[in-house]
């Protein structure tokens, strides 16, 4: 009779153990898929020589990375270029973004979803043709080659990140709060510094991030309007990969690395959920 | 009008884009008085607040405060202090920086806001609480700094927008009677929104009932309780039981012919009655008198009685509350003595807790109707 009894119980223990295994090895090769590329790229940066048919690096060692930070190296040159870069962009974008951010959240805009639509179109055409004429204009008015035309190229794509995120930010102040400050008699600008700058204050914060990210890990407009003057980490990167010079490719994405990490842990911290579920309204 | 009126509105309309939220509003408040403006949702009483407080613009009319004209002024020249609703307590501001805001954007020097955020703490009882944020504070404590950073700057006038409404009924009763008393010792003009009757009947000098953006009735509560100007502010006063009875009427004369549901009257109003045809009236279930249909009534005819049978009977407490069917309608009806359901009754209503009003001409013929079965649309509105 046990015997009966014992034999679903053994079918159902054993379903769920394939459950387990099929469960394991789709996180496994989901974890492969996002962790080896980077894991790669770290034992890249510290293999002296590595070459077919070997698994692993035959030599370790840290010599690449003085020869990045050596003063030929042009590394830290490109990283003091790239965080300039990225943050004269964050400045220009949040420049634009907060008037125009609060004039979408506030006011009624008759044509609002397509004001908003309408910072999306650089990215809708393909990057690389549009570069390649802004490139030819910038080329006409003496900005190709420098650091404006570079950070005039990055607030053009940051913006859509600004003015979107900026819109929601300010959607989530209440507007009695600053009806309260105006009612005790603060004229619309010291209501707006007071009160609704301060509460939109972390949503700012988090679209600042995500254009200074965006700045530093831009490519294309980089390439098409800042090469050979200007030397972003990207570039670096890009001629180093290209070159086939892993090590200083993998150092260099390192340096990449660590800031967007860094401040994706940030930007986690001060995007609210009550200003994420107003993006894009 | 009287001529020492102090906030004086003028033909006030307004509205969003198609919508009319008011019209034709003329009101004059006295300074020191407090007027609430009493209505159901959706009657306009805090567009008309916004109004005055200027977070709207009026489509057509005036708004003066002395001999100012404030029409077309920014909210910040008004020397109006309001209380939202919300409270709209700055969340990144302690409980004594919002209390002291006004009085920094009026320059006054560090000390001395201090020492009025102190009083201003003192007179609401929230010593201790200066250094808390909004959100370490209660519901009542909130409100108490919301009412604190408006009284701080002493304002020409206090708007109150349904200041009490997120407050638990039991503290909502004490509060009432805390900002009647304080708005008494300072003094100052109150305009209070709500849609609550009692806290209208009690904290206000006059009431003005709002109706689908006009003013249906302006008076003092007793001359609005007692003297309800039209069918919806009989209604609105709780005057929920409704008959509809044809009369001859003449001067203050009012006379009623038998028929199967109420018996003959004769009745002599003390004030003008409305023009002979089919009337609406209408009564509060309380002082009414509820007898068997055989008992013989010692009192004077000054009162009509409806025939009727007792479908219910509940304890509220206090009285009893019967249900009477009265022809294919029925009223609430209060009594000392429960009569069993099936009892045959009449039911006695006063002159004076009775108000007649013309029909409005779509009411039904034939036999008299009733709210209180029926979803009473004044009901409905006040529960929305």
């Amino acid at each position: 009779m046990s015997a009966v009894f014992a034999a679903p119980r053994d079918v159902v223990s054993l379903r769920n153990f394939l459950w387990w295994i099929l469960r394991a090895a789709i996180l496994g090769a989901l974890a492969f898929v996002i962790f080896g590329p980077l894991f790669n790229m770290l034992i890249w940066t510290v293999a002296e020589r590595w070459y077919f048919p070997h698994t692993l690096p035959i030599d370790y060692g840290f010599s690449y990375w003085g020869r990045v930070f050596s003063p030929r190296g042009n590394a830290l040159q490109s990283l003091v270029a790239s965080i300039s870069i990225a943050l004269f962009t964050v400045a220009g974008s949040l420049a634009l973004a907060i008037p125009a951010g609060y004039a979408l959240a506030r006011l009624k805009l008759p044509l609002r979803s397509l004001v908003l639509l309408a910072f999306l179109l650089p990215q809708a055409f393909p990057n690389l043709p549009v570069y390649v004429n802004i490139a030819r204009l910038f080329y006409e008015i003496g900005l190709n080659g420098t650091v404006l035309g570079v950070v005039l190229v990055h607030v053009t794509h940051g913006l859509v990140y600004a003015v979107w995120i900026a819109s929601a930010a300010f959607s989530a102040v209440d507007r009695d709060l600053e009806l309260a400050a105006r009612n005790l008699g603060a004229s619309g600008l010291k209501a707006f510094a007071d009160v609704t700058l301060p509460l939109a204050a972390p949503g700012l914060m988090a679209s600042a991030i995500f254009v200074f990210l965006e700045s530093l890990d831009e490519f294309t407009g980089s390439y098409f309007v800042g090469a050979p003057d200007v030397t972003t980490l990207p570039l670096l990167l890009y001629s180093a990969g290209a070159g086939g010079n892993y090590q200083i490719a993998s150092i260099t994405a390192l340096l990449l690395l660590v800031p967007s990490i860094a401040f994706m842990l940030v930007v986690e911290k001060f995007l609210r959920a009550d200003v994420l579920a107003k993006v894009g309204q | 009008m009287t001529d020492d009126a102090y906030l004086n509105l003028r033909g006030i309309d307004a509205g969003y884009s198609r919508t009319r939220v008011l019209e034709g509003i003329d009101l004059s408040i006295g300074k020191g008085e407090f007027v609430a403006l009493l209505g159901a949702s959706g009657c306009g009483k805090t567009t008309l607040l916004r109004t005055i407080a200027g977070f709207a613009l009026p489509s057509a009319g005036s708004i003066q405060v002395g001999d100012r004209d404030v029409t077309r002024l920014p909210p910040d020249k008004r020397g109006m202090a309001m209380v939202f609703q919300s409270y709209a307590l700055w969340p990144h501001m302690t409980a004594a920086r919002n209390i002291g805001y006004g009085l920094r954007l009026k320059g006054w020097r560090r000390e001395a806001i201090a020492a009025r955020v102190a009083e201003m703490e003192a007179l609401l009882g929230l010593e201790g609480l200066g250094a808390r944020k909004p959100s370490e504070l209660s519901g009542g404590q909130r409100q108490r700094v919301a009412l604190g950073r408006a009284l701080a700057v002493d304002p020409d006038i206090l708007l109150l927008d349904e200041p009490l409404s997120n407050l638990d009924a039991r503290i909502r009763l004490t509060v009432r009677h805390e900002i009647r008393a304080l708005q008494q010792r300072l003094g100052i003009t109150t305009i209070h929104v709500t849609h609550d009757r009692e806290e209208a009947m009690v904290m206000a000098d006059r009431i003005v009932i709002l109706d689908k953006g006009r003013i249906a009735q302006l008076g003092t509560p007793q001359a609005i309780y007692t003297r309800p100007a039209s069918a919806f502010v009989a209604a609105f006063m709780g005057a929920e039981n409704v008959v509809h009875l044809d009369a001859i009427c003449s001067g203050q004369r009012v006379d009623i012919a038998a028929g199967p549901l109420f018996r003959a009257a004769s009745l002599l109003l003390d004030q003008p009655a409305p023009a002979s045809g089919r009337l609406e009236a209408r009564f509060r279930s309380e002082r009414l008198h509820l007898r068997r249909l055989d008992e013989i009534s010692p009192e004077d005819g000054n009162a009509i009685e409806l025939i009727g049978r007792v479908e219910a009977v509940v304890y509220p407490g206090g009285e009893w509350r019967h249900t009477v069917r009265i022809g294919d309608g029925s009223v609430l009806v209060d009594g000392t003595e429960a009569l069993p359901p099936g009892t045959e009754v009449i039911v006695r209503v006063p002159t004076n807790g009775l108000f007649l009003f013309a029909s409005p001409v779509d009411a039904p013929t034939g036999t008299p109707p009733s709210a209180t079965d029926e979803p009473s649309p004044v009901r409905e509105r006040l529960t929305a």
